[in-house]
């Protein structure tokens, strides 16, 4: 298939379609809602489930729901949203059923404003909901990238029978650029829905799709199977980008549309005679801490770029523990930090390791 | 369960419904959500749905309903049990869908579900259990519990300048043009869980003939948290909650009347 021009959000949107999307529930919110509107024209013509919920709340739990009766289902939100969403959440991880959702992140806290922001990386790597969980999670630096992952992200989201989120922000959902959808891929017959899935109890014993475990003996066992879970996923699914880090003096580490920014901060740095590489994690949730610490025990320092007030670089200082010095630029609200502002961080935290000295 | 041998003159009259599960309950003695789960249990094996039947439990006292039916259940966030059943019946319109609820889940905590649920139209059927009190965290007010009644967190009575008015869920949600039927029963007499009974096989009639959103409303008592016996909460019950909250439809779609009358 050719690459065609192509929008962030309607990429996505349309990318989930061709992957076997049954059905999505979701709410209006900026700046996502193109997807939410291609979805209303796309899946009834194909037959398939769009409806418009009442709130987030409502549209994270018709997705339980459905998620609950076997189908491939997802929604998609920005930052307030998905806080509303995070009971839910809970729930489904509880649950073990298998759900997409794609969080388009915007300024806050609060109402904050529709700019492309960063801010949710707790959010989504820490604190997705109540009890302990973790949901994997994707985050694309482009539109081509942004496609790839809601693919893969349902194939995840049913091999672990967990919750794949996708970060991106209001750039990558906004902007245009080529890039190739896959292939249509046909939605998997009803009589096909997994075994645990609520399809009637008819010959066979019913099934309970719930979160309760009211014994303290129960309810640890029950986090336990999560627990060796999220290990496997951590083991198996780590996934990261990295870019001229052979040679590397120093490492950018940084993700999404600031990620992307990066790659053309190593080149300038280059020409200004700073060996620089950059490692961009690809999956947030599980992080690349093995890659990061090896690339410690490399280079002299690390710089953590993002666009909020420093949360990523909490995990990458836990990464490196000590091994090399990790500074941090961020900007916040919707600033994007360019290469220009980026590049004057790298310059002093080659003096810094140089003690003093200018970078060789 | 004892079984006994039933002699070749007579005929068996009353036994446990197909779909429900034969286990004890955690319900107090003397509670009505047995009564109401039997009758539940009773229509789905009379409409011969069970085994494409999914029930959504709620957070309150009957979370544990799942283990009560012989049929696919999911248990929901507090409140949200429509938004779930919505989820279910959109991506699988054979299923027979149904939740069931109480007044905290329905009433206070899960309004915006129930209502938009119900302004849809969505093919599903509520079955609302309402005792005017929280009962599984101990016997809170709830939005439905009375002027001045007495409960662990309104000590001096319901004062509805500070608290609000109980809410009458059967005339809100019948006001709705997506509910095809609408009615509020109790369960406090033999005649009442008979009318219980017929309301609740109408709510998943309508279901399965595609006519609309069905709820119940069930008057229901909680003898444990109103500090009485088991009878003097019925009489309570039916001196004071019906007075208060009318018996009757409040919904009768057209399709829903010819549904009653043929």
């Amino acid at each position: 298939m050719a690459k065609e021009l192509l929008e962030g959000n309607e990429a996505f949107a349309e990318a989930a379609v061709r992957a076997g999307l049954e059905a999505f529930f979701g709410y209006p919110i900026t700046p996502q809602s193109e997807a939410l509107e291609h979805l209303s024209r796309r899946l009834p013509e194909l037959d398939r489930v769009f409806l418009q919920a009442e709130s987030e709340v409502a549209a994270i739990n018709m997705v339980y729901g459905a998620a609950s009766a076997g189908v491939r289902v997802m929604t998609s939100s920005s930052s307030p949203g998905i806080s509303l969403m995070q009971e839910g959440l809970s729930y489904i991880a509880c649950s073990e059923v298998p759900v997409v959702l794609v969080n388009v992140m915007r300024g806050g806290p609060g109402l904050g404003n529709i700019q492309p922001a960063q801010g949710d990386y707790f959010q989504s790597v820490k604190m997705a909901g109540h009890g302990d969980f973790h949901m994997i999670v994707l985050a694309p630096a482009n539109v081509q990238e942004l496609i790839d992952d809601m693919v893969l992200a349902f194939e995840l989201a049913e091999r672990y029978r967990t919750i794949t989120m996708v970060v991106a922000d209001g750039s990558i959902g906004q902007m245009m650029e080529p890039a190739e959808l896959p292939p249509m891929r046909p939605v998997r017959p009803p009589e096909e829905r997994p075994d645990w899935a609520l399809t009637g109890a008819d010959d066979r014993d019913p099934n309970i799709i719930t979160s309760l475990y009211l014994g303290a003996e129960n309810l640890e066992e029950v986090n336990l199977r999560l627990q060796a879970k999220l290990q496997e996923i951590a083991t198996n699914e780590v996934r990261w980008k990295e870019y001229d880090t052979e040679d590397a003096d120093l490492l950018l580490v940084a993700f999404g549309t600031v990620g992307r920014i990066c790659q053309s901060v190593v080149r300038d740095a280059r020409d200004m005679g700073i060996k620089v590489g950059l490692l961009r994690p690809v999956t947030l949730w599980p992080f690349p801490n093995e890659r990061i610490a090896e690339l410690a025990g490399q280079v002299q320092g690390v710089l953590t770029v993002e666009m909020s007030a420093g949360q990523m670089v909490e995990d990458v200082r836990l990464a490196v523990e000590g091994r090399c010095p990790v500074t941090f630029y961020g900007r916040m609200g919707g600033v994007i930090p360019l290469a220009d502002d980026i590049l004057p961080e790298l310059e002093k935290l080659a003096k810094m390791v140089n003690g003093g000295r200018e970078a060789q | 369960m004892a079984t006994v041998e039933i002699p070749q003159d007579m005929e068996l009259v009353y036994d446990y419904p197909e779909s429900l599960a034969e286990v004890d309950t955690h319900y107090c003695p003397g509670c009505t959500h047995g009564t109401i789960h039997r009758l539940v249990a009773e229509v789905l094996d009379e409409l011969d749905v069970r085994d494409r039947t999914i029930g959504i439990a709620p957070v309150g006292c009957s979370v544990l309903a799942y283990n009560y039916f012989d049929a696919d259940f999911a248990e929901a966030a507090h409140g949200r049990a429509p938004a779930m059943a919505t989820g279910i019946k959109r991506v699988s319109p054979d299923s027979v869908v149904f939740t069931y609820q109480g007044d905290g889940d329905l009433a206070a905590i899960g309004t915006a579900e129930i209502i938009h649920a119900a302004n849809r139209g969505e093919l599903i059927t509520t079955i609302f259990v309402n005792n005017a009190i929280y009962g599984m965290t101990g016997g809170q007010m709830a939005p439905t519990t009375l002027p001045d009644q007495v409960t662990t967190s309104s000590p001096t009575g319901r004062d509805v300048q500070a608290a609000g008015h109980p809410i009458r869920m059967a005339e809100l949600i019948g006001g709705l043009p997506g509910a095809a039927f609408v009615t509020r029963q109790a369960v406090f007499d033999v005649r009442g869980i008979r009318r219980t009974r017929r309301a609740i096989k109408t709510a998943f009639r309508a279901q399965l003939e595609g006519l609309g959103f069905a709820m119940v409303e069930v008057l229901s008592t909680c003898n444990t948290n109103w500090g009485m016996s088991p009878q003097e909460a019925l009489d309570w019950a039916k001196e004071h909650m019906v007075a208060y909250f009318p018996l009757g439809d409040t919904r009768v779609s057209e399709g829903v009347h010819a549904l009653m009358e043929g």
